[in-house]
């Protein structure tokens, strides 16, 4: 009884509150600052060039991590699954299937996103972050130019190029498990590319696609959140990265759990 | 010409600004000037239209700024050129790529038109070969004079800025305070500028108004600040050696 008297004041005390408050705070932020992106657009022609740069730095830039990365998890799921396969009874080909399917499913669309969310998410709250504290961006509002749709805007549509970031992630992946099988003895190449092809659902790949699309948006928006509305120095900018990196993982990992509940479920 | 009627500002339980009057006249050069906490950049950024007065009115040639609807106001802001303390240039963009933005940005311009106005206003600025460069290549000094060409390429109809000269050595303070005043009245602009240098007050300020804890608590002319009694004032404007001898100087010499 008396733990439940503390937890109940500790849910009531006002350190919680404020904290609450902060957050909930902090979420209505977010979603006007979504809002305030799609209005009083950027003249096209600029508009198209910062685009441009956006999807070199933020897909391109990311090409060789996200290529790096998926050739060894396929690599390490491909090795982990075959040495969990210990029956004779259990055909080889399962191996490709287990890689295809973890691939697929989780790794490529899941595991590259939150890789991004490191790379690119950091990159965006620093650059942001450092345009706040050198007054670039109150610069860009004096001049009646809405800074948000300039800044955020060319961010969220280049990261709409992230699914085909996942798909080399996908092809890649499942070609590492394939090196992983076939020069590690685990499987022959025949009965891997066999599992490859068993039972496969293309509903997987949409459904990989539309977490991949959902999840580019997390990633193009919330760093740039917390690099928008940062304050302070140089010391905050690298804060901020930190936080922004944890805050899109978190909304990353829930909103995975959501959409699957939703499109598999 | 701006006019201000008894602007307040506060930020939760901190009121900063406690009922400013005054009015910037046209062709003149302005100055703020007070102590660090006294309400200058709040007042300023009140005047850019970056902070709504709580109470209080900002009138423009006649335009009172909260009577206009939103798109008046995105057209107001762009007769407005600003100079920010730490030059706010684009590090991604180039000398020539800072100065051509807001051509770029609002209006139709073909680009020999924009290449004509950027080469003239960067020559006015005295800045001719440093086109290519990009704003970390350039010395402090540069800088401004780039913000300053960024400021003025549109043709602005108010000109504010925001410690033009901190963090410059005397010899290009003076040079970049003698080029706001002159473009004020080349191009008869309502200038209006944040300053803590006392150089700059009596050098250019056609207009000083003197803040203390969020009241104007003084308003004259660079000759007049060398006869007030103010206390306040000359606590202020004469707390080095240096001043208070040029201010016996001149008294001096006016008796």
């Amino acid at each position: 009884m008396k733990v439940k008297c503390s937890t109940i004041f500790l849910f009531l005390s006002p350190q919680v509150h404020n904290k609450r408050m902060k957050y909930l705070e902090a979420i209505g932020k977010y979603f006007i600052m979504i809002w305030e992106v799609f209005k009083k657009p950027t003249k096209w022609p600029i508009m198209r060039s910062l685009i441009l740069k956006e999807i070199d730095e933020l897909i391109f830039g990311a090409m060789g991590i996200i290529i790096f990365i998926s050739f060894f998890i396929g690599g390490v799921v491909t090795i982990q699954t075959a040495l969990n396969l210990n029956s004779p009874f259990l055909p080889k080909s399962l191996i490709g299937f287990a890689t295809r399917q973890s691939v697929i499913l989780e790794f490529a669309p899941t595991f590259t996103s939150i890789i991004m969310a490191g790379k690119v998410g950091s990159y965006i709250t620093s650059s942001i972050g450092t345009m706040r504290v050198t007054e670039q961006i109150d610069a860009l509002e004096v001049m009646g130019v809405n800074s948000l749709n300039y800044l955020v805007f060319p961010k969220i549509i280049a990261t709409m190029m992230y699914p085909f970031a996942v798909a080399v992630s996908m092809f890649v992946g499942i070609l590492g498990g394939w090196v992983a099988a076939v020069f590690g003895g685990y499987a022959p190449s025949g009965e891997f590319i066999k599992g490859l092809q068993m039972d496969f659902d293309s509903f997987h790949v949409t459904y990989a696609f539309i977490k991949s699309i959902v999840f580019a948006f997390v990633i193009a928006t919330v760093p740039s959140f917390h690099g928008y509305y940062m304050k302070g120095g140089a010391l905050e900018v690298g804060k901020a990265s930190t936080t922004s990196f944890v805050w899109t993982s978190v909304v990353i990992i829930i909103v995975n759990y959501v959409l699957t509940q939703l499109l598999l479920g | 010409m701006i006019e201000v009627e008894n602007v307040h500002k506060s930020f939760g339980e901190h009121h900063v600004l406690k009922g400013i009057s005054t009015a910037f006249e046209k062709g003149k050069t302005n100055l703020i000037i007070g102590q660090s906490g006294s309400g200058k950049t709040v007042f300023l950024k009140c005047l850019l239209g970056l902070f709504e007065p709580d109470e209080g009115q900002i009138c423009y040639n006649g335009q009172y700024y909260s009577e206009l609807s939103i798109k008046e106001r995105r057209n107001l802001r762009q007769e407005m050129g600003m100079v920010f303390q730490g030059s706010a240039l684009f590090d991604s963009m180039t000398v020539e790529g800072n100065v051509m933005f807001p051509l770029d940005m609002f209006t139709n311009q073909s680009k020999s038109e924009m290449q004509d106005r950027v080469d003239f206003v960067l020559k006015r600025v005295n800045l001719i070969d440093a086109h290519k460069k990009f704003p970390a290549e350039i010395s402090g000094g540069m800088q401004k004079r780039v913000a300053i060409a960024r400021a003025i390429v549109m043709n602005p109809k108010y000109l504010f800025c925001d410690e033009p000269n901190s963090g410059l050595d005397p010899k290009t303070a003076i040079l970049i305070d003698n080029l706001i005043h002159e473009i004020t009245q080349e191009y008869d602009i309502t200038t209006v500028i944040n300053t803590h240098d006392m150089n700059s007050v009596m050098e250019i300020g056609e207009k000083i108004i003197f803040l203390k804890n969020g009241f104007k608590e003084w308003e004259g002319t660079n000759k007049e600040i060398f006869k007030t009694d103010n206390q306040a004032v000359t606590d202020f404007v004469y707390s080095s050696e240096l001043f208070k001898k040029v201010r016996q100087m001149y008294i001096e010499e006016r008796n």
